[in-house]
Formats: structure tokens, sequence, C-alpha cells
């Protein structure tokens, strides 16, 4: 079934100059897996393609059951430069809990 | 066994310390790690500098000490400050001053030599290329238009001033984590080489650096951000630390907050590039091998960071001026909300164009539809909305050009859609910066490094 990442996991971002950076946490191991498998760089540049990103980094962090991403190229030079009202990025870890996953049924701590 | 407790201070420029008080006075801290400089705050301390040159340092850093001093002098509490920002000296004349109205003694120490703003032509002769980091770009092209340049300083000056006897060590910029790693590298004698050991003070030391972030405030999350216990006394995170570098996370008794398994992880990768090459100045951490033991009762254990040689280099953030923004704003309520705020934008880009003003970038958002949530706003609530504002805002090299912008906004309310509601609606014209980071070699910084220790009051 499709699941949206906000149903079973939590984020935060922030910028680094025209980096925005997110940490995805699954709330167990179970879900985990689920995460690894369907959250890849494809995926993710599928769903920032509106902020016009550059490349997408991935690391999986199995001893914190997460995902480090990082969106090249996000902030529009950066949020000293940036024209936007989230010039810090602080929200692209909310849009990206708007993405729809394909997961099993009964997951242990979809909301 | 020897332990040592540091509490987190502020977490950026314009934060509170009024946790800090519950830290100092029931978290049994022997130190406060206060960070008061972001990316963005030099940018901010430049604009102060350019008004004042004798400005340029993080202000709150003042009205802080003038109020937690005492209750630091009473518990024994040393306090590392980066609020001396772009001008340490100046910072610390204004906190002496202070001190010297009160009656307070304390020995304050200065780390400079941070900065390297007057000395970017003599390092590029001496072969540093200070190209960016991450395009590779020459600087050449913004060397005259740079405004600062300040290189990310380690641990080591810190806890030199500590060795000195200082009670207050105000510097300028240093890795945020640093102004934790320093007492811990002093207070167990860490060897500059002992990288696991490093690697765990600049873990403890990334945790603390965002106060409350590490210790349930801003948890991302949906739902289970109301579950976080009273906010308006959130306590901020405490690292009790062995010689070892292991250490138990907490905060103060009877604050709210939360600190869990959850919370901690959050803060971990906060702002991280590759968890596993987390760069400072001191050693480079690998975050794969960490261990976090959730024992309940805002008590999370941390071990197990590994830790690599430090780089050869010292990064440098450097910001240059990029032009003007324009801002203007109007709002509307029902009906066709922001079909009104879409149509005061064509109105608003067809007067621009009129004008034949130069405008290199623009953007439009619908605060209430997509200003933070971007392209992923969700289109279905879009007509549906109860009100909505416009928010537009441009790039000009011509500041008259970024402040006629928003007085184009008011003249709508009368001569516009319907039910308008304007909300600063005539901003400023705001200086944009251009971040530039970059490296130099470490000792072409560091042999310029100084700490003066001087006895206030």
């Amino acid at each position: 079934m499709k699941v949206g990442l906000w149903r079973i996991a939590h984020a935060r971002s922030g910028d680094k100059a025209d980096r925005a950076d997110i940490g995805l946490f699954a709330y167990d191991a179970e879900t985990y897996a689920v995460l690894k498998r369907e959250v890849t760089r494809e995926r993710l540049a599928a769903h920032f393609a509106g902020m016009g990103i550059g490349a997408v980094e991935l690391w999986p962090l199995d001893n914190i059951l997460a995902l480090k991403i990082v969106l090249n190229a996000a902030l529009q030079g950066g949020a000293a430069r940036s024209l936007r009202m989230d010039n810090l990025g602080k929200n692209v870890a909310a849009q990206l809990l708007r993405m729809e996953i394909e997961a099993p049924a009964g997951l242990p701590r979809l909301r | 066994m020897k332990t040592v407790r540091i509490g987190a201070g502020l977490g950026f420029y314009g934060d509170s310390w009024q946790p800090v008080k519950a830290s100092i006075e029931r978290g049994g801290v022997q130190y406060i790690a206060s960070d008061h400089l972001s990316e963005l705050t030099l940018a901010i301390l430049q604009k102060d500098r350019q008004k004042d040159p004798s400005a340029g340092y993080a202000r709150d850093g003042v009205p802080m000490l003038a109020e937690l001093w005492p209750l630091a002098a009473k518990h024994g509490v040393k306090l590392i400050l980066n609020a001396g920002g772009l001008n340490p000296q100046g910072a610390r004349e204004a906190i002496a001053k202070v001190f010297r109205a009160k009656g307070w003694r304390a020995r304050i120490a200065t780390v400079t030599g941070d900065s390297v703003l007057e000395r970017i032509d003599e390092l590029r002769t001496a072969g540093e290329p200070m190209a960016h980091m991450d395009s590779g770009a020459d600087i050449a092209g913004v060397r005259d238009r740079m405004l600062f340049a300040n290189a990310y300083l380690g641990a080591q000056p810190i806890a030199e001033a500590l060795a000195k006897g200082a009670d207050i060590v105000l510097t300028g910029r240093v890795a945020d984590a640093a102004l934790t790693l320093g007492p811990l590298a002093h207070e167990f004698g860490w060897r500059w080489d002992d990288w696991d050991r490093l690697a765990a003070g600049l873990t403890l030391g990334h945790l603390l650096e965002c106060s409350g972030q590490g210790s349930g405030g801003n948890f991302g999350s949906a739902g289970e951000w109301a579950r976080i216990p009273d906010y308006a006394h959130l306590g901020y995170p405490i690292a009790e630390v062995s010689t070892d570098g292991r250490a138990v996370l907490s905060k103060a008794p009877g604050t709210g907050g939360r600190v869990s398994f959850d919370t901690v992880r959050q803060q971990l990768l906060y702002e991280v590039h590759d968890p596993h090459a987390y760069f400072s100045p001191d050693v480079v951490l690998d975050m794969g091998t960490l261990k976090f033991d959730d024992e309940g009762g805002d008590r999370v254990r941390v071990c197990g960071a590994s830790g690599a040689p430090r780089p050869p280099t010292l990064k440098v953030v450097a910001g240059y001026h990029d032009g003007w923004m324009g801002t203007g704003m109007i709002g509307f309520a029902w009906p066709e909300a922001y079909a009104k705020c879409a149509k005061s934008a064509e109105v608003i880009q067809t007067l621009v164009r009129e004008r034949g003003w130069k405008v290199e970038d623009s953007n439009i958002e619908y605060i209430g539809y997509d200003s933070l949530l971007g392209a992923n706003a969700d289109p279905a609530y879009r007509d549906q909305l109860n009100e909505c504002f416009l928010r537009m805002t441009i790039r000009t090299q011509d500041k008259a050009v970024a402040e006629a912008f928003g007085r184009l906004f008011p003249w709508l309310g009368l001569s516009g859609p319907p039910y308008v509601g304007t909300m600063k609606a005539i901003q400023p014209a705001k200086e944009l910066l251009g971040i530039w980071p970059t490296l130099v070699a470490r000792e072409r910084v560091e042999s310029k490094v100084s700490i003066e220790l001087e006895r206030a009051g």
C-alpha cells in the first residue's frame, strides 16, 4: 500500500551554504528496512524536482535507523542570498515527509 | 571515575538563556558551551560592523553574562562563548564594562586570529587558491566584494585559555562543537591525536550546539511533537562525560522537553553532510559506529565514536555582497483568496516590466499555501483557503529598485482585488550575501591565533 512518510518516520532538515540536508528516521527496525529500500536517490530527485536542486546524496545509517540525505544546490545560493521565505531550508524535511512510498501493511508505528 | 558536566548555552544569536539558569542551578554543570554563530550570523554581524566599527560581535552575550554570571560564579561554572563574532575584543570590552560597573571579578580570555579577510591577498600569493569548495570557482570573481572571511578554529585555543585560568572564554569563529570539545580536552588532558576521544567530544559538542534542538525542541515529526512535555520550560541538553569519552545526555530536573533516542539522533544528523566523515578542525568523525542507549527518564548513553586524523586544512567561510532583495506583501480573505493573490502578482509583474527595472531573479510565494512547502504544497487546498498572503521578492543590483519594489504594493489596497489585509507591506531593501566556503592550510591560520587573558572588574 502507499504510505506517506509522515505516517512512519520523523525528519529534521538544515542548511550549509547552498546545501539542504535532511535526517530521516524510522521509529523501528522493520520500518527502517522499508525506508532503506524505497527512499532512493532517484525518488528523492523526483520528489524535490520542483525546488530546482542539484545532485542528491544519500547514506543509510543502520546504527541509528536513519537515512542521511543531502540536496546540493538547493537553496538559491544559500540562506543569506535566498529570496525564499524558507531561506534556511527548515521545511525541506516537512516536504520530504509528504513523499509516498510503497510499504507493507501493518508497520509497527503506522499512524 | 572523573566526569565532567557541560551544558548547552545558546544555539543561535537571539536564543534564550533562561534554560541555561536551570542547567547551572539544578543541572550540576561545570561548563556552559554557548553557540551564537550560524553561517548566516556573520552576515548579520558584518552589517553591524559596517555601521559601527566597534560592533560586529553577538550583542546578546553581554546581557546573557550580566544575568548569568552571579549564578555561574556561585556554582563555579565557566562559560565558553563564540559571541565574539567578528570582533572578540569589542565583545570583551562591552562585557568588561558591565563587570566593572557591577563590581564583579572574572578572568576573561579572548581567542582571535580566525579572521582572514585582511589576509586574502597574502594567502593567495603564498599559494592558497581559496577556490570555492563546492564549485571550484576562482575567488577573483568575488574578491572585491568580500565582506568577511573567517576560518573555523578548533578546540585547542579554548583548552589553552582554560589552562591559563580563564573563567570566561570569548572566541570569534570556532567550530561549534569546539566549544564543548575544548573544556573536555582540557579537563581530561586528551592528546590532540587521540582521535577516538576527540571524536567522542566532537559528537557531544555537536549534540549540544543547537540548544533546545538536542532536547526535544523542533522535533520534526507529525504528531510526536505534540507529546514533547512543557515547551515553555524546555531544558537545554547536558552531557556528563567520562575520561574515555563515554557520556550520558540529560537535562536539568524539572525542565520540559525530552532527551530520548529519537530527539538525540535527530540532532546528531542535523546539518551534517557525509556522516562517515564529519569534518572538524580537530578530528574527522565517523557517526556510523556510534551507539545510543535510551535509559528512559530523559537519559541517553552515547558511546562508540570513531575518529580519523584531523584535516591539514581549515574551513574558511567568507561572505560577499551579492545584490539587494526587495520584498512586498499583501493579503486577501475569502472568497478566492489565492486567485486574488495570483492576480496581484500579475499586476506587480506588469508594473515592474513597465518601469524597466533590472531584476535578476524573483520569487512568488503564497503564505498560507506554499511559502514553506514550495512545489510540495498540495494543490487540493489552493482554492479552498480562508485567507492567503502574497509575498514577492526580487534580487537586483540596484538598491533603489529594491526599495521601490515594496512600495508598489500598498496601492493595490484601493485599486486591486477586494478584502485586503496588509502585512509589513513596505520592507526596506535587504543586502544579499553570497557565501564562499573554502579551505586554507591550517598552519597559515593557526600561526596567527592568539589568546589574551585579562582580569575584568
